[in-house]
């Protein structure tokens, strides 16, 4: 790992707009965006990701996705299952917010994601275009697998029905899918008339996006501390884990290196928009604060400074021993 | 003469994440409907997920005392333990008043 891709990570504008919102939040500037904007940016970005996606989708082997597919699954149930194990070795946390927190970890984070994309794309590295497909895959058994753990444990009755429902139909699902579907219908003639909305400005977006996300981060570093130093060093390990995990399946399933290092990124990151939600009403009694706190407030800013390099060091590392 | 009759009027301000169950749960108590609006503020729990997905939401609804009644058991059984919700109801005049109670119908 060379400094020329640490230097070039940490000094990108999307990162340092999130060191300036972190900042901001701090010394109590109020740069958050309006909500109606925040709401805007999120559509785009998911949109933009799907048809982007859908375009590459058809330009590859379907063929070759398969063994990447199912890895993605089987790494979906696995992750938060780990989660859920390792959380009762380092945390005093009963099985119900243990749950919650599995179903972050299960998860994945659509921002995180879109930065290894432009991180790699960056660095001018290729990679599969149905890794699109890997994050819509694995946005969803993590926060079942999450839920599932949780009420089997307490015996009580979540409505586990309608929180799947509540998940398949949620705002970043059906953008993100239908996205892949319009991308795929449109393929490349169709995708360049909207090229220079959707891919010219996309860093530009997303930028604006992390900006926020840093304000959101910065407002929760506070409570950081009151969580715990188990929470803390979990929120850390545990996504440097999950990714070598992510990352040495991906090369198994025979990803290209930035196709596994995205992977990595997937299994390494915490929901904060899908599982929130799907939590907060299938499991009521857990803490939110807590989830949202490590994931968004911790995990978050590691992976986006720290984690992407280090992922797409061990891809290149893994990839080389395996070949 | 009084043209204006009298019913209740029910707010409820609760995290956005529960307004699709809100909404449900008020047409199944009898509700005729309701005007929903985004809500600013702070309350004792503090802590909620809401942040990201956008703030609360202010759910107000007319109807008779009955419809209002059972709202309210709704509201105290499915909400109030565990979610940061505020509720309060006062008497209102309305003119039209079967536009928001069906008083042929005792059921509803």
């Amino acid at each position: 790992m060379t400094w020329d891709v640490i230097s070039g990570s940490l000094l990108s504008i999307p990162v340092l707009m999130f060191l300036l919102g972190l900042i901001a939040a701090r010394i109590k500037a109020d740069l958050r965006l309006p909500d109606a904007v925040y709401q805007a940016t999120t559509m785009y970005l998911l949109l933009a990701i799907g048809l982007k996606g859908g375009v590459a989708l058809r330009n590859s082997e379907l063929s070759s996705a398969l063994a990447p597919i199912v890895m993605a699954l089987a790494l979906g149930v696995l992750i938060p299952i780990l989660a859920f194990v390792t959380l009762r070795f380092m945390t005093r946390l009963g099985p119900v917010d243990r749950g919650a927190m599995a179903a972050h970890y299960g998860s994945t984070s659509l921002v995180t994601f879109t930065a290894a994309i432009v991180f790699l794309e960056t660095l001018s590295v290729s990679y599969e275009g149905f890794t699109v497909t890997l994050l819509a895959i694995l946005e969803v058994p993590g926060i079942l697998v999450g839920l599932l753990l949780a009420s089997r444990a307490t015996k009580a009755g979540t409505r586990l029905g309608s929180a799947f429902a509540e998940v398949i139909t949620s705002k970043s699902i059906v953008l993100l899918a239908g996205g892949l579907v319009i991308g795929w219908l449109a393929g490349d003639e169709g995708y360049i008339r909207v090229a220079p909305f959707f891919d010219t400005l996309f860093t530009g977006v997303l930028a604006l996006f992390l900006l926020e996300m840093g304000v959101l981060a910065g407002r929760r570093l506070g409570e950081v501390r009151s969580a715990g130093p188990g929470l803390i060093v979990f929120a850390i390990v545990f996504p440097v884990v999950a990714g070598a995990i992510g990352v040495a399946g991906g090369v198994v399933a025979g990803l290209s290196p930035g196709g596994s290092m995205i992977l990595g990124v997937l299994t390494a990151s915490a929901s904060y928009i899908a599982a929130p939600a799907a939590v907060r009403l299938a499991l009521p009694t857990a803490n939110p604060g807590i989830t949202i706190t490590t994931s968004l407030g911790v995990t978050f800013p590691f992976n986006l400074i720290i984690g992407i390099p280090l992922y797409w060091w061990m891809a290149q590392f893994l990839s080389g021993v395996w070949i | 003469m009084n043209r204006l009759s009298a019913v209740k009027c029910l707010v409820i301000i609760a995290e956005f994440v529960l307004q699709q169950r809100l909404l449900e749960d008020l047409s199944e108590a009898g509700a005729r409907g309701w005007t929903l609006t985004a809500a600013q503020g702070q309350g004792p729990r503090g802590r909620r997920i809401s942040e990201i997905e956008g703030g609360n939401v202010r759910i107000e609804v007319l109807g008779s005392s009955e419809v209002i009644d059972r709202i309210w058991v709704i509201l105290e059984e499915r909400y109030f333990p565990n979610y940061a919700v505020a509720a309060w109801s006062h008497d209102v005049n309305v003119a039209r008043r079967d536009r928001y109670v069906d008083d042929s119908n005792s059921e509803a």
